[in-house]
């Protein structure tokens, strides 16, 4: 289900019909969305959806052409960076590079005007909990890209914001790096209480780590909701192709109800299948993901025939390309044990799926 | 003031470019430099070029009487009766100001380039050090660059002496000629050519050259088809930035080219000093500025074109 | 040994550098060896003397030319660079600057223009609106055509300045003066201490211009110079050329080092 307002009581961000263009670029066109306090948030969309402008704006760096942003409760659209509860990792982490670790954390908190002591406690004990307090005379120059990231955080956090605005921060990592970052991520969030709000690309990583995720393309809000939402119920085409892989298959929508609707698939058999809200009769497309099609003995619920055109070997899983009926459908198969790879080329093999685990997309 | 009040003051401002203009503080941070260049530039090049179409006065300086006399000057010798007579004198003053300044531009080109590419070549220590040393001239005065070229080549120089000792005759000299001018503009003006001459090469992505040679070209092939072209912007920059103040050059002329070989430079410093002759000097000057705008534009144009084709 | 092929490799390339600098330091150093010289005239080598130095340092014209130099240079220099850098902050860091193109090329101005047009431009203003103090003229001329020499650096290091930085500042409760203050200019400050360095440079280097404008109280060193080779070189001339060129190659060493170190130190990761 589509949940545009979060549940919590109380919010962080309330942002209502906020456009942007750049020149004759829209880059968003009425946005509106909430995002509660305590939430693990996250933009989640290809480049140039919109996503970085949003962020920005919660910053202070940009502002909307219309609509409003509101910070708990408060309208901010006027108030410039520095007087915004908010905090940001940049992207480029943009460390000052003039300046020790140590430095780079005191930096906001001496404009805030703290007094030195507490300063001084207080950026020993944000470095000591990103694992940085032996490094603190260092420059971020020293520092690997990893231990950047920390720092980055520490000084974001060290002022204790209302919200934290994150952006990519994972990208500039090495695969193994950004798991241990996500869970290090996540951990802080919890620990802290305070508000993140995510930008990302990596649909993984938003699956991963939010609480809720908001969709974004062309410059429009997708759908918000729960990680399994988002990759369970996808409300439409978009959506299902940007999180995960899927089967698009052409249907033809014969009766429907609220919630579900009946599908006359390619391969002659109706099915009736999930849908969100009411489906419109008429020409549709039914999204099956590859990991719920089954193959062989493990064939369950409704049984096609297909022939394996191709096949790709993952090591702890294998993805097959199947023709069923003149339609092409991809299925993957988790190596279970050692012969698991075993259904040869050309071999024509059962295929199914149940029925539930399908959707109907709006057109 | 509240805060909501602020924020309605504020977001009034936000969404209006040209309050933000002035919020941005930029006009503040220009208006310097625009009272600067007005006053000490803009200004000065307005009135020189009234000068130019002034009447020379009689004890020097001039009168607002508006003529060409000046331009005219350039090319023609008005006779006892009044009658224009063409001269080519001055005019063969403007010839040699360009056959210089090319042939200084040409000269540093040639050496730059060669020079330029083996420092490139080396390990990172040493081409910074080379890169230094090409720098370090630079920084000596100008008028001292020039001033030791006339000890080595005057008369008692060191080039004579050092040709007595071979067997020539004594006493040469090879001062106060357009070869003299010549090598010391090229002195001056080498580290001008060679950094950005280099500059470029060290941007040559080096399996271009690689390329160049797995596709059968040899080295002369690669330097003619690869390097040269793609080098091209750094050794234009580096022409423009000998060719222009060359055009101008009053020292090298001045101290190594003796009164008889003027170019256009000596010859403008000539009519605001002892020949006071201001309009004239003044067209002269219009001139050369004139001939300098209308080289950099056509620099400007193709490098545009450039641009335009990649 | 089997040779390696290197197609990158120009036969003839090393020699010809050798020779190349050379050329470029043999005449500094045939200056300072003739200015040891006992003999007065130059080309006559009669032995080793510092004896010029004594002379060129009692010099009362020299010292006061030397001190007009310093003067108009130094004021010079901070003219133009604060000109030169409150043009760049509003070139490059200005939102809505309209003419971006127009208002860099008005403070590059005196690069397009030969610099004898621009002195006797200068010399008919100040003729006509009666400006007689030397030092004056030389200050406001100077300020002018050093500015784009003290505008090139500062613009070069602040485009390569990531604008993340500045925002990461103001997100960190920093208003505009203390961004300024505390994270954009010791950034840009190499190319700061650059731009000064060079219009410092340019000012000191200066003849064309000062020669038009400078009156009989006000000569600079060069102008000096100028003055000295005309009347025919002499030991003590040498010695002044020698002392001059040394002062240019530490300074300039120290400027380079400076500014090297300053972009080591803060290199953004």
């Amino acid at each position: 289900m589509i949940q545009p307002h979060s549940t919590g009581a109380q919010k962080a961000i309330e942002v209502k019909s906020v456009s942007k263009s750049f020149g004759t670029y829209q880059a968003l066109k009425s946005v509106s969305f909430d995002i509660g306090s305590n939430e693990f948030f996250t933009m989640l969309g290809p480049s140039g959806c919109g996503k970085t402008t949003l962020l920005r704006m919660l910053a202070g760096f940009e502002s909307p052409d219309t609509g409003s942003i509101l910070l708990t409760g408060q309208e901010v659209v006027a108030i410039p960076p520095h007087r915004r509860r908010v905090n940001t990792v940049f992207q480029s982490y943009a460390l000052f590079p003039h300046m020790t670790l140590e430095q780079n954390v005191a930096y906001g908190l001496e404009n805030l005007g703290w007094e030195k002591g507490r300063i001084r406690t207080r950026v020993g004990e944000m470095l000591e909990r990103v694992h940085m307090a032996p490094m603190a005379k260092r420059r971020p120059a020293q520092l690997s890209g990893g231990q950047r990231q920390r720092v980055a955080l520490a000084r974001a956090l060290a002022p204790e914001p209302e919200v934290l605005l994150l952006d990519e921060p994972l990208s500039a990592l090495d695969l193994k790096l950004r798991q241990a970052m996500r869970d290090e991520l996540r951990t802080l969030q919890r620990d802290t209480g305070i508000t993140f709000v995510f930008v990302t690309h990596d649909q993984e990583e938003a699956l991963d780590m939010s609480d809720r995720i908001a969709v974004l393309g062309g410059g429009e809000v997708q759908q918000i909701g729960t990680p399994t939402e988002i990759y369970e119920e996808p409300v439409n085409r978009f959506v299902a192709d940007f999180v995960g892989e899927t089967n698009f298959l052409d249907v033809e929508v014969v009766e429907t109800a609220p919630g579900q609707a009946t599908v006359r698939t390619p391969f002659g058999v109706a099915l009736t299948v999930p849908a969100t809200g009411t489906a419109s009769r008429g020409r549709a497309t039914l999204s099956v993901r590859p990991e719920k099609i089954n193959l062989g003995d493990q064939a369950q619920g409704t049984v096609f025939e297909g022939r394996i055109i191709n096949k790709n070997y993952m090591g702890g899983y294998t993805h097959y390309t199947l023709d069923v009926a003149g339609t092409e459908l991809r299925a993957s198969r988790r190596n279970a044990s050692r012969e698991g790879d075993a259904i040869p080329l050309g071999a024509t093999v059962p295929v199914g799926f149940v029925a539930g685990s399908a959707r109907v997309l709006a057109a | 003031m509240t805060e909501s009040a602020l924020h309605a003051a504020a977001g009034g401002t936000d969404r209006s470019p040209r309050v933000r203009f002035w919020r941005d503080l930029s006009f503040w941070g220009l208006l310097p430099s625009w009272l600067l260049m007005g006053l000490a530039l803009i200004l000065p090049i307005a009135i020189i070029a009234a000068v130019s179409l002034a009447t020379r006065g009689a004890h020097g300086g001039f009168t607002w009487d508006f003529n060409l006399a000046g331009y005219r000057q350039i090319l023609f010798n008005e006779g006892w009766t009044g009658e224009l007579e063409f001269t080519p004198q001055y005019l063969l003053i403007v010839a040699r100001t360009f056959a210089l300044a090319g042939a200084t531009t040409l000269i540093c080109l040639v050496f730059a380039v060669p020079v330029a590419y083996f420092i490139s070549r080396q390990p990172p220590g040493r081409k910074a050090a080379l890169v230094y040393l090409v720098t370090l001239p630079f920084w000596v005065s100008m008028i001292l660059r020039v001033y030791a070229w006339m000890i080595i080549l005057g008369k008692d120089g060191t080039l004579p002496r050092f040709l007595e000792t071979l067997g020539l005759p004594a006493g040469m000299s090879f001062m106060f000629n357009d070869g003299a001018t010549l090598t010391a503009m090229v002195y001056t003006a080498m580290p001008l050519m060679v950094l950005p001459v280099f500059a470029s090469i060290e941007k040559l992505d080096g399996t271009l050259i690689e390329a160049s040679h797995d596709l059968y070209g040899n080295r002369w092939v690669t330097l003619r088809r690869v390097i040269l072209p793609l080098t091209a912007p750094g050794l234009v920059a580096g022409a423009i930035l000998v060719f222009v103040p060359a055009l101008g050059a009053v020292l090298e002329p001045s101290l190594m080219g003796g009164g008889k070989q003027m170019m256009m430079g000596t010859l403008i410093q000539l009519q605001f000093g002892g020949g006071r002759n201001w309009p004239f000097g003044a067209a002269i000057a219009m001139t050369l500025m004139a001939l300098v705008l209308v080289f950099l534009l056509v620099m400007a144009l193709r490098a545009a074109r450039r641009e335009d084709v990649r | 040994m089997m040779k390696g092929h290197d197609v990158k490799h120009y036969p003839g390339l090393g020699p010809l550098a050798v020779f190349f600098f050379i050329y470029l330091y043999a005449p500094l150093a045939v200056i300072i060896a003739y200015s040891f010289n006992a003999n007065r005239v130059a080309g006559v080598w009669t032995g080793f003397s510092t004896h010029w130095y004594a002379s060129a340092l009692n010099n009362r014209a020299l010292m006061n030319a030397l001190e007009t130099s310093l003067t108009v240079a130094a004021v010079a220099t901070v003219v133009s660079t604060l000109i030169a850098l409150s043009a760049a902050l509003a070139i490059i860091r200005g939102k809505n600057v309209r003419y971006r193109k127009l208002c860099e090329t008005i403070v590059n101005l005196p690069l397009l223009l030969p610099e004898i047009v621009l002195a006797v431009a200068t010399l008919i203003l100040f003729s006509l609106v009666n400006v007689q103090n030397g030092m004056l003229r030389l200050v406001i001329a100077h300020s002018a055509f050093c500015t784009p020499f003290a505008f090139l650096p500062i613009r070069a290091r602040l485009q390569g300045m990531s604008l993340d930085l500045e925002e990461a500042s103001a997100d960190l409760y920093a208003d505009r003066w203390t961004t300024f203050r505390r994270v954009t200019l010791p950034l840009i400050f190499p190319g700061v201490f650059s731009g000064a360095m060079l219009a410092f440079l340019i000012s000191m280097d200066d003849f064309i211009t000062s020669n038009m404008l400078s009156t009989g109280g006000s000569t600079t060193l060069p102008v000096y110079i100028f003055s000295l080779i005309r009347a025919g070189t002499s030991p003590e001339l040498n010695a002044i050329a020698t002392l001059l060129i040394l002062a240019s190659l530490i300074l300039a060493t120290v400027a380079l080092l400076v500014a090297a170190r300053g972009t080591r130190e803060n290199a953004e990761p």
